[in-house]
């Protein structure tokens, strides 16, 4: 059951003339809570409790649940790579891309000169492509994580061998 | 064909496909709605009557798969294929593997969907309907041609990706020097959002206002249900809506509206779709964009004003019907705004914010779409739009005030979200006095321009 916005409207107009300030209705389906507002007006929070309906006998088994996604990525490490490199991190979880479109070369290869603003990476979050700067001068020592892979936030994508000060 | 859907399978998540399980809720249409892996446990997949894997998480392998969708919907037994918006709303090859199967595609005739989704065409359609367009041309692959192009179109030139909309694929370059790059990361984007990396320019005309008028056919005959005001952009994408567009002349409306039915009637539309304009208004000037052949994010404003579905038109026209509207029952009533709540940071150059909802209270009394409850998880593998809430009200003042107490009604927890804002764009003057044009937005919200 999902109750439309006509439905919430219709009873609003009954709890307008209540004496109450809070209805929270639960259902095994569903859970409606409707708030006074301090300024005025009413709140409104619904949860769907019912699970998903497979159809049953097709397609694979669905994963887990909500939030399940992300869960064979790359844990986010801050562990230190050999002695005297300098990680390169993901400034956002989504999808890393070595090249800025399908089939060209990538932005960078390992052992690749460096300095800061080179964009050596794009990860994608929410359809946005975020470019990933070096940050440090010097040569790419180790590319981590492999074309298209997801990664999550703070992940090393990059080693960068830093030039000597 | 004349007959009612039994079971529609919806190709789609997020907002629209809770919006669109309840239209066919309501008319006793059963829902079985496509998921990714990411989706598994959204709303949307516990309000449908029935859920179906089609791929992991990544759009690429299940929501923009045409064979994952198709085999779902011939598994789900499905009469039809919701498509909603972006993904494969707008993609032929949907459409046409759609009907191979025997299920209908609830959208375009085929010929439309390619007339429409390759931008230039649909340019050459507007012109010889007598619309008038901007000056612009295709990127030829390796690009080799572009500079010569956009030296042609005069700087800055706009790149636009030919399969796009919706914003995605777009880049506006202000040197030659800059040129090259730009396109590159376009047509990365337009492929990994359309899977189709063709690119083209447009002269790029900062100063305008985004109006869009909102058409239904039936193949034979097209109406419009008025007009829309999408101005308030940042990077093309749309964040507050309204309709009408506010502060048109006579002169203006009618032509854009009638310059929308003209295409609409050259392309012997079926469906909804969409018109969109740049609009002149100092000098009552406009310019044909593109068509949008799917229902838009934007369609409940039109909603509020007219006291329409759409996706119930929609189906209705999808089930073989004649369109059940002539123009003269077209009556428009007040004002609607919607603002789309977004899980990014407007304060750090909108950074999206994607994580575990933990509260979601929205306002009560006005219109919500949202496909988020306290526990939802937002993927970062596709577009933040957390809800839309939508206000309507006598006129545009009424509206605004309605929309404004609404927001300060609405919490949401978990990730970070674009609510402040809103409260803030929805206090401005600027914004309040009404036909605001698309460069509004990074003018008064200090930080858009800083990342870019």
């Amino acid at each position: 059951m999902d109750l439309t916005n006509e439905d919430v409207a219709d009873i609003l107009a009954v709890l307008d003339s209540l004496p109450y300030d809070e209805l929270d209705l639960q259902t095994p389906r569903f859970r409606l809570t409707l708030r006074r507002a301090p300024g005025g007006g009413w709140t409104e929070s619904s949860q769907i409790l019912s699970e998903p309906a497979g159809l049953t006998g097709v397609g694979a088994p669905l994963a887990p649940a909500d939030g399940a996604n992300g869960a064979s990525a790359p844990t986010a490490s801050s562990a230190p790579g050999a002695a005297g490199l300098v990680a390169v991190t993901a400034p956002l979880p989504g999808t890393f891309y070595r090249a800025p479109r399908p089939g060209a070369a990538p932005f960078v290869e390992v052992g690749d000169e460096v300095h800061e603003d080179t964009v050596v990476a794009i990860v994608e979050t929410m359809k946005l492509m975020n470019s990933v700067h070096a940050g440090t001068r010097g040569r790419v020592a180790e590319i981590c994580v492999r074309n298209a892979e997801p990664t999550v936030q703070g992940v090393t994508l990059m080693w960068i061998a830093p030039d000597p000060a | 064909m004349n007959h009612g859907f039994r079971r529609v399978l919806i190709a789609n998540r997020g907002e629209i496909a809770a919006r669109v399980i309840r239209t066919c809720r309501r008319l006793g249409i059963e829902t079985v709605l496509a998921v990714s892996d990411a989706d598994a446990g959204s709303r949307p997949a516990r309000l449908a009557d029935a859920t179906i894997r089609v791929g992991p998480a990544a759009a690429t392998a299940s929501y923009l798969n045409v064979d994952a969708v198709v085999a779902a919907a011939v598994s789900a037994k499905a009469d039809a294929v919701h498509p909603g918006y972006g993904f494969l709303s707008e993609n032929p090859r949907l459409a046409r593997a759609c009907a191979a199967a025997g299920i209908i595609f609830i959208g375009p005739a085929v010929d439309t969907l390619e007339a429409t989704g390759d931008k230039l065409a649909a340019r050459e359609h507007a012109v010889a309907a007598g619309l008038p367009v901007l000056p612009g041309g295709h990127v030829l692959p390796g690009s080799a041609n572009a500079t010569e192009l956009a030296r042609r179109i005069g700087f800055p030139v706009l790149v636009k990706a030919a399969g796009g909309g919706g914003g995605r694929g777009l880049r506006v370059v202000r040197e030659a020097a800059d040129l090259a790059h730009a396109v590159a990361v376009a047509s990365a984007e337009a492929a990994a959002a359309f899977g189709d990396a063709r690119v083209y320019l447009e002269r790029y005309v900062s100063r305008g206002r985004h109006v869009e008028v909102q058409l239904l056919g039936d193949g034979e005959h097209v109406i419009h249900l008025g007009d829309r005001d999408c101005s308030v952009q940042r990077r093309y994408q749309k964040l507050i809506e309204e309709a009408p567009a506010p502060l048109l002349s006579d002169p203006l409306r009618d032509g854009l509206r009638a310059a929308a039915v003209a295409l609409g009637e050259r392309l012997r539309y079926r469906g909804a779709g969409t018109v969109e304009f740049l609009a002149d208004t100092g000098s009552d000037a406009f310019y044909f964009l593109e068509v949008n052949a799917r229902i838009q994010v934007e369609h409940p404003v039109t909603e509020a004003i007219t006291g329409l579905d759409l996706v119930e038109e929609q189906i209705a026209i999808a089930e073989g019907r004649p369109l059940r509207l002539a123009q003269h029952d077209v009556t428009f009533t007040g004002h609607a705004i919607e603002c789309r709540v977004n899980a990014e940071d407007p304060d750090h150059g909108f950074l999206p914010s994607p994580g575990t909802i933990t509260t979601a209270v929205f306002p009560a009394g006005v219109r919500v779409d949202t496909h988020v409850q306290a526990g939802s998880s937002v993927p970062p593998h596709y577009d933040s739009l957390l809800a839309k809430l939508v206000a309507h009200g006598a006129d545009r003042d009424q509206a605004l005030i309605r929309l404004r107490e609404a927001l300060d009604r609405c919490e949401i927890g978990g990730v970070t979200t674009n609510l402040r804002m809103h409260r803030a764009l929805l206090a401005d003057g600027e914004f309040e006095r009404g036909g605001v044009d698309t460069g509004y937005l990074e003018r008064v919200w200090v930080g858009v321009v800083a990342r870019g």
